[in-house]
């Protein structure tokens, strides 16, 4: 509140207006910004861009984050993800979670106002938006979204200040409808997103089954024609709405949330998860490649998830991961052993961060926890470290010597190759 | 660039050997600290550079090198680095027709042919200016990283192919050096990704290879470098010199120590 105090004038005056749109619920703004996202947007923009609504800079290197919709998730990536980059979720057995996180990252997108690109082969992007979960909203916030905004006898406005006095002359941040300030929010999963909130959004969908061509009148390049056509259409959004600032009518400051579900199954024409040896191997890097170029150059973020187990060839798999930038592999227990197992039954999964990228630095925020689980509540996600119950029997009973390091695809990144052995350690 | 690596590696930015193809390789870890080490030891050392840079934008590499105290955008202008930003370029190649030859060409191409388009470019970024001036001491081609370009649909004989050809430009006819970056994926068999390290691992003269711990992830050394200096043409029964040291990556430099030596431990 004192950057909002003094700072006059000025327009370009960064610090301002992020503490302006901060209201209460930041801790982590200082009046000294660096500069906004790593998107090449015309430095005039560069100012106003922190003040879009539900991004904040990181703290380590200035990068423009946007929340992934799970605050837990959020603080495992160093604070959010950086605009411009891509988040792959390797999906659970049974695409159980991976659509879960999908929502959320739409929800959270819905919240803040960011316009929605939402691409599946299986779903209606309709559909899909209808069944996002419900915010959880504070009690105040829930009075102010029956009420008028400015309704100036909230009960704050009572309470003279003594000390502070000259404070009390500002004017009042009134919240939204939802409080929009923060950073991140929970949701819940009984209740759906209030249908005022969905047509209040912008979004674009792409349902492949509709946009499939008899006729293919495109120069025939190693894509599969369902990543040709999703690729036309995020550039064509991207340009008509003016997201990387070339499109000299439309000034856009907001975020292009894209969601893209299950990239790389069969329905979307693309053969990797059914055999081995391939004809396209290359269409998935290739796409992959091209998106990326696209969000580095616009203000967008992107969510895909991705059935890896599926996938035959690990070599694709490790290809991926490199042309990915943020990379989270979910493991449900539902159908596995682990179900039942003592261990676990806390918890309904494992969650493994496989990369996390550098930006603009040589470091990068790493969690020393290696072995994360989640756990699924109505109104929470919560991802903790994996904490093994005290064995209280008499007899050395516990079930996991029978489960060695199988796969070193468990380790996260900086881990050797020979940390993944097939011995247990006895100790 | 890193003091502590141009001392290991046993050069400085005013003496700098040339001719040379150094292979940087990383498996299991990021190697990318490597790549801006060379960029802005090169960069200091008054050479001419060409970076083709596939992975990150250029702010990415232009943040880390003020860090590293080399600004890449002053380069930039002044003609001493040629930059190919292959994320922004594959957007330009992919939606609208070229009219002449990009050195991405094969992005737009079905049938993977060969990266002539791209040595082109090369070749043109680093040929000596025209009046005979030396105006830079020696020419770079710096490349990160050769494993996307199996990636994108190239074969693994294609890049090796591109590779030997720059060879013969900047190497033995510009009397210059070659960088490139290389993923080792392990256990992944990507047959092609082996086929191009071992094929290159042979023509190196100088070979950098990072890796993960092998005990798992710890906070205070993020991994082992083993350096191999290498002679490709001298007969096998002349030992290469091999040495490996543990690395923790800071802020804006890379602290190297020996095996066992980190200061977190003593």
């Amino acid at each position: 509140m004192a950057a909002a105090a003094t700072c006059g004038t000025g327009a370009g005056n960064k610090g301002c207006t992020a503490a302006a749109a901060a209201a209460a619920g930041k801790n982590n703004v200082t009046s000294f910004q660096r500069k906004g996202p790593r998107a090449s947007v015309p430095d005039s923009g560069c100012a106003r861009l922190v003040s879009i609504a539900g991004t904040r800079p990181s703290v380590r290197n200035g990068q423009l984050l946007v929340s992934t919709g799970l605050p837990a998730l959020d603080q495992l990536l160093g604070g959010g993800l950086a605009v411009g980059t891509v988040l792959l979720i390797e999906e659970d057995k049974y695409n159980i979670y991976s659509s879960l996180l999908f929502k959320y990252f739409l929800a959270e997108g819905v919240i803040n106002g960011h316009t929605l690109l939402v691409a599946s082969a299986k779903e209606d992007p309709a559909d899909i938006l209808q069944e996002l979960p419900a915010p959880l909203l504070d009690d105040n916030c829930k009075k102010d979204f029956d009420e008028d905004v400015c309704n100036p006898k909230t009960p704050e406005s009572n309470i003279k200040m003594k000390i502070a006095w000259r404070y009390q002359l500002l004017p009042k941040m009134e919240p939204g409808p939802v409080s929009s300030s923060r950073f991140g929010h929970y949701y819940d999963l009984s209740k759906r997103m209030p249908q005022e909130l969905i047509e209040a959004s912008k979004w674009h969908g792409f349902f492949f089954p509709e946009k499939l061509s008899p006729t293919l009148n495109i120069e025939p390049c190693s894509l599969t024609h369902g990543y040709i056509k999703l690729l036309q259409f995020i550039q064509n959004v991207i340009y008509e709405e003016g997201f990387d600032g070339s499109n000299p009518q439309k000034k856009q400051k907001n975020i292009l949330r894209i969601g893209i579900q299950n990239l790389g199954s069969p329905l979307w024409g693309d053969d990797i998860c059914c055999t081995e040896n391939c004809d396209n191997s290359h269409s998935l890097t290739k796409f992959l490649y091209v998106l990326r170029g696209l969000l580095r150059t616009s203000l967008s973020a992107c969510i895909i998830t991705m059935p890896t187990h599926l996938i035959q060839n690990k070599a694709i798999i490790a290809r991926v991961t490199n042309l990915s930038d943020t990379v989270v592999g979910l493991e449900s227990f539902i159908g596995s052993e682990r179900e039942t197992n003592p261990l676990y039954k806390d918890y309904h999964g494992l969650i493994h961060i496989r990369q996390i990228p550098r930006l603009n630095n040589l470091i990068y925020d790493v969690s020393d926890v290696k072995d994360l689980a989640f756990k699924l509540k109505r109104k929470l996600f919560t991802i903790e470290r994996l904490h093994l119950p005290p064995d209280l029997s008499d007899t050395v009973s516990r079930s996991s010597k029978q489960i060695p390091a199988a796969s070193s695809r468990l380790l996260g990144p900086d881990c050797g190759v020979m940390a993944g052995g097939r011995k247990h350690l006895d100790f | 660039m890193f003091p502590e690596l141009n001392n290991l590696l046993n050069t400085t930015p005013d003496r700098v050997e040339q001719g040379k193809l150094t292979l940087l390789c990383d498996a299991k870890t990021d190697g990318s600290f490597l790549v801006h080490h060379f960029l802005s030891f090169y960069l200091k050392a008054n050479c001419k550079v060409c970076f083709v840079a596939l992975i990150q934008s250029f702010s990415h590499y232009n943040i880390v090198g003020q860090k590293l105290g080399v600004s890449l955008t002053a380069a930039r202008e002044c003609g001493q680095l040629v930059f190919l930003e292959g994320l922004k370029s594959s957007v330009d190649v992919f939606f609208r027709a070229q009219a002449e030859p990009h050195p991405l060409q094969f992005l737009r191409e079905a049938d993977a042919g060969n990266l002539q388009p791209l040595y082109e470019f090369v070749r043109e970024a680093l040929k000596p200016a025209d009046d005979g001036q030396a105006a830079w001491r020696c020419p770079v081609l710096l490349v990160d990283d050769l494993s996307v370009l199996l990636s994108l649909g190239m074969g693994a004989v294609a890049v090796l192919d591109f590779i030997h050809y720059c060879r013969a430009a900047v190497c033995w006819e510009q009397k210059g050096n070659i960088v490139a970056l290389v993923h080792d994926s392990g256990d992944a068999e990507d047959e092609e990704n082996d086929i191009l390290l071992n094929g290159l691992s042979h023509q190196s003269h100088l070979i950098l290879r990072a890796e993960g711990l092998a005990t798992g992830f710890c906070r205070d050394v993020h991994g082992q470098l083993k350096i191999l200096w290498r002679t490709p043409s001298q007969p096998a029964a002349q030992r290469d010199r091999s040495l490996t040291y543990q690395y923790k990556i800071q802020d804006k430099s890379v602290s190297f120590f020996a095996k066992g030596m980190s200061p977190a431990i003593l």
